[in-house]
C-alpha cells in the first residue's frame, strides 16, 4: 500500500483488515453494508464467507479464533443484522475469545432518529464487549481496526465491536497502514512479579498434595509446553476445566481429566484433598467449584491470571500472580530447576490418585432401550480419529459426554461454548474451525436440539466446500434440562421432549450435504469412516438412548465431592 | 465505609456510559458521581462515591481498570484528600422561620442565591457530612427541594 493514498472508507477497511493479517471474514450483507461488500468484491487476499444467519457469522469467526489462536472477524448490516450477532459476541466474551465484529450503521446524521434498520449496537453490546467503537470519521478507520485487533487479541482476549455509519464507508480519506497504538489506558501485564513467582515455586516445591488446575488461560497464552514441563518436573497431577481441555494431554499419566459438575471422581477428590491448588488461568467458575466455601478446603491457593480482576473475585489466593500463564509457568519451571526436591514428598499422594483413577473410571451401562449409548458414540469418534480431531460442540448432555469420552491431546482441539453455554454454537463454530485448519478432521458433536438452532449453516458448509462432520446425538429430548427434571423436578418433563423432528438424513441431503442415520453399534464405525473420508459436509444422525444421564454429576451449589454416580464399578463403593 | 474513587478517563464519547454501565452490570451501587474535564482537555476526571461495605472496592477498581478508556484510579484516603460537594436547597422561610434559616445559612457559610416572600434558596459548598448536617437543621423549617452535585475530590500533594 502506497502511503497516504486517498481511498473510500470501504476500501480502507479492506486494506486495514488485510494489513492485520485477516484472510477470512464471515458475514451477511445488507442495505448500509453495500459499500463494504462492493469493496469486498475486488478484495484479493480477504476471503468472505457468506453465512445463512448473522449468528452463524459470529460463531464461525469465534470457532476460527479458538481453533487457530488468530483474531476471528465477522460483519453484519445495521439493525437486525447487528442484533443477530449479539449471542455470538456474548459467547466470545464469556470465553475470552478474540473476535472483531464489524457492524454497519445508518448514516451519521440519521443516528438517533429511529431510522430504518437502526439499532444502537454499541449500546446493546456494551456489557458483553471488551471494547467498542462508533466510528465518526473515515480518516480514523485504519487506526481503529489496528487498535481493535490489538485489544481483541492481547491480555485477556475478548470481542471488540466496530460500528461504522455508512457515510464513513462512503467518505474518502488518506489511507496509510496503522502500526502504532494510542491506548494510554490499556497495558496488560504479561510477566508475573518475580517475587511472587519465587514464592509460588517454593510452595510447589514443599507441597505434599499438589494439584494443577488449568483454565482457558492455559490455552489462550499457548502455555501447553511450559505446563507439561512444570507438571513433569514436580510430578503434579493435572485437572482441567472445560475451557482448558487439550492444554495437557489426557493420555499423560498425570492427567486426571476435567473437574467440576461433570468432572471425574479423581479430579474432584484430588481438588478436595489437595494441600496446594495451583490455578493457572482459570476463574473458579461455579460449574467448577460447586459450593464455593467447601471448595479445596485444605489447600493453599496459587492463582495465576492475566486479568487482575479475576484474582480474589471468588477465592482469595495466598499467592496471587498477575501475568499470563505462559510467562509465569516458564518462570516457575526456572525457579524449580534450581531447587532441591525429592519425589518421596508426593509419592503417597500420586499413589492415591492412581488408585482412584483405576477404581473410579468414567463408566456407563448399556442402555436398556436398545438404542446407542451416547458415550460409546463419542468413544468411537475418539478411537477412529486417533485423539487427533478438532471437536466442536453445542451445549448440553452431548457436550458433557464429549468432554468426558474424547481424549484431548493438544491445545485448541476442543471448541465449545463454556461460559455462556450457547446452543447452536457447534455447527457454525466447526465451519470456522475447519476453515482455519483445513488439514484437520473437524467434528461437530451436537444434540438434536442445538443442531436445529443453527442448522441452516449446513448450506454455508456445502457452498464453500467445508467438509465438517456433524454427529448428532439424537435422543429426542433437550437432554440436559430433562436430566435436571429427572433428578430434581420429579421427572416432570415439561417441554423437553422434542416430539416432532426433521429426518436429519433427508435434511442434510436437502442442503446438498451427505446424510447418514445410525441406529446399531456396528454401524458407528463405517458411518464415521465414510463421513471423515468422503471430503464432504456430512451429518450423522446417531439414534441414542432417550433417557441416558450424564454422570458423575454434582448438583448445582453442592460440594464437588457430593457426586451423583461416580461409584466404583466393581465394589459399588463411594470414594 | 464510604470510598471516594477518583478516576481519570479519556475524554471520549460514551466513556461515562461505560463506567456507569459497568457499575450496573456488576451490581455495584453508586452513591454519587461527578464528571468534568481534567487539567488536560484530553482527559476527564470522574469522582465516584461507593459504599465499601456493600461491595469490595478492590473488585470495583479492578473491573474499572479493565475499561480501555480508564487510565488511573485512586481510592482517596479521606485523611489525605480534599473533597467538596455543592448543594442547592430551597427552604420555606416566612417570619421567624426566615430568621432561623438565615442564621443557619450564616453558620454554614451558605449564600442566599434566591429569595421571595415565602421561601429562600441557599447555596452551600462543603463535605458530604457538612451538607447532611445543614439539611438536618433545615428540615424542621420545611425543605422544599434539594439538588446536589455529588462529591468531587482530589488527593493532597502529588495529584489525583
Amino acid at each position: 500500500m502506497t502511503p497516504d493514498k486517498r481511498m473510500k472508507g470501504s476500501r480502507a477497511l479492506v486494506a486495514a483488515l488485510e494489513h492485520e493479517g485477516c484472510d477470512v471474514l464471515f458475514g451477511y450483507p445488507g442495505g448500509v453494508a453495500i459499500p463494504f461488500y462492493d469493496a469486498l468484491y475486488d478484495a484479493k487476499k480477504l476471503r468472505h464467507i457468506l453465512v445463512r444467519h448473522e449468528q452463524g457469522a459470529a460463531h464461525a469467526a469465534d470457532g476460527y479464533a479458538r481453533a487457530t489462536g488468530r483474531v476471528g472477524v465477522c460483519t453484519a448490516t445495521s439493525g437486525p443484522g447487528a442484533t443477530n450477532l449479539v449471542t455470538g459476541i456474548a459467547t466470545a466474551y464469556l470465553d475470552s475469545s478474540p473476535l472483531v465484529a464489524i457492524t454497519w450503521q445508518v448514516r451519521s446524521d440519521l443516528i438517533g432518529t429511529d431510522a430504518f434498520q437502526e439499532a444502537d449496537i454499541t449500546g446493546i453490546t456494551l456489557p458483553i464487549v471488551k471494547h467498542s467503537y462508533l466510528l465518526k470519521d473515515t480518516a480514523d478507520l485504519a487506526q481503529t481496526v489496528h487498535e481493535a485487533f490489538h485489544i481483541a487479541s492481547t491480555g485477556r482476549p475478548g470481542p471488540v465491536v466496530i460500528d461504522i455509519p455508512v457515510d464513513v464507508a462512503l467518505g474518502e480519506a488518506a489511507y496509510h497502514d496503522a502500526d502504532s497504538l494510542d491506548l494510554p489506558g490499556y497495558k496488560p501485564t504479561f510477566r508475573g512479579h518475580v517475587k511472587q513467582v519465587r514464592a509460588a515455586a517454593k510452595a510447589i516445591n514443599e507441597a505434599h498434595r499438589p494439584v494443577l488446575y488449568l483454565g482457558g488461560g492455559a490455552i489462550t497464552s499457548d502455555a501447553a509446553p511450559e505446563i507439561l514441563k512444570l507438571a513433569e518436573l514436580r510430578r503434579l497431577p493435572v485437572a482441567t476445566t472445560l475451557m482448558a481441555l487439550g492444554a495437557f494431554p489426557e493420555t499423560h499419566e498425570l492427567s486426571m481429566g476435567m473437574l467440576g459438575m461433570h468432572g471425574t471422581v479423581t479430579a474432584n477428590y484430588a481438588v478436595h484433598e489437595c494441600d496446594l491448588l495451583i490455578n493457572l488461568g482459570a476463574r473458579f467458575d461455579d460449574r467448577v467449584t460447586g459450593k464455593l466455601k467447601a471448595f479445596a478446603p485444605h489447600a493453599k491457593v496459587i492463582h495465576v491470571d492475566v486479568d487482575p480482576a479475576e484474582i480474589g473475585k471468588n477465592v482469595a489466593p495466598i499467592i496471587p500472580i498477575v501475568g499470563d500463564v505462559k510467562h509465569v509457568t516458564a518462570g516457575l519451571v526456572k525457579e524449580l530447576q534450581g531447587m532441591e526436591w525429592s519425589p518421596d514428598l508426593t509419592a503417597e499422594w500420586l499413589a492415591r490418585i492412581a488408585e482412584r483413577k483405576e477404581e473410579f473410571p468414567l463408566h456407563y451401562e448399556d442402555p436398556k432401550d436398545g438404542k446407542l449409548a451416547p458415550q460409546l458414540v463419542i468413544q468411537e469418534i475418539d478411537r477412529i480419529t486417533g485423539h487427533d480431531a478438532i471437536v466442536c460442540t453445542d451445549v448440553g448432555q452431548h457436550q458433557m459426554w464429549a468432554t468426558q469420552h474424547y481424549t484431548y491431546t493438544f491445545p485448541r482441539q476442543f471448541v465449545s461454548s463454556g461460559g455462556l453455554g450457547t446452543m447452536g454454537f457447534g455447527l457454525p463454530a466447526s465451519i470456522g474451525a475447519k476453515i482455519g485448519n483445513p488439514d484437520k478432521t473437524v467434528i461437530d458433536i451436537s444434540g438434536d436440539g442445538g443442531f436445529q438452532m443453527t442448522m441452516q449453516e449446513l448450506a454455508t458448509a456445502v457452498s464453500y466446500d467445508v467438509p465438517v462432520v456433524v454427529c448428532i446425538l439424537n435422543n429426542g429430548y433437550l437432554g440436559m434440562v430433562r436430566q435436571w427434571q429427572d433428578l430434581f423436578w420429579d421427572k416432570r418433563y415439561s417441554f423437553t421432549c422434542v416430539e416432532v423432528q426433521p429426518d436429519f438424513k433427508l435434511l442434510a441431503e436437502a442442503f446438498g450435504a451427505v446424510g447418514l442415520t445410525v441406529t446399531e453399534k456396528d454401524e458407528i464405525e463405517p458411518a464415521l469412516r465414510e463421513a471423515i473420508g468422503n471430503g464432504r459436509p456430512t451429518v450423522i444422525d446417531f439414534r441414542t438412548s432417550a433417557e441416558e444421564n450424564v454422570y458423575p454429576m454434582v448438583p448445582a451449589g453442592q460440594e464437588i465431592t457430593e457426586m451423583i454416580g461416580g461409584t466404583s464399578r466393581k465394589t459399588r463403593r463411594k470414594p | 465505609m464510604k470510598h471516594t474513587l477518583s478516576i481519570l478517563v479519556e475524554n471520549k464519547p460514551g466513556v461515562l456510559t461505560r463506567v456507569a454501565g459497568l457499575f450496573a452490570r456488576r451490581g455495584f451501587n453508586i452513591e454519587s458521581l461527578a464528571v468534568g474535564l481534567s487539567e488536560d482537555p484530553k482527559f476527564s476526571r470522574i469522582t465516584i462515591v461507593i459504599d465499601g461495605d456493600e461491595h469490595p472496592v478492590d473488585q470495583v477498581t479492578k473491573q474499572l481498570h479493565k475499561l480501555i478508556n480508564v487510565l488511573k484510579i485512586r481510592d482517596l484516603d479521606p485523611g489525605n484528600a480534599v473533597a467538596a460537594e455543592l448543594l442547592l436547597v430551597r427552604v420555606a422561610g416566612e417570619g421567624e422561620k426566615r430568621t432561623e434559616a438565615l442564621q443557619i445559612a450564616e453558620i454554614f457559610n451558605a449564600k442566599i442565591v434566591d429569595v421571595d416572600r415565602r421561601q429562600l434558596t441557599l447555596r452551600v459548598v462543603g463535605t458530604n457530612d457538612k451538607l447532611e448536617a445543614l439539611l438536618e437543621l433545615l428540615q424542621p423549617l420545611g425543605v422544599l427541594e434539594v439538588v446536589r452535585t455529588g462529591t468531587i475530590a482530589l488527593g493532597r500533594g502529588r495529584g489525583g
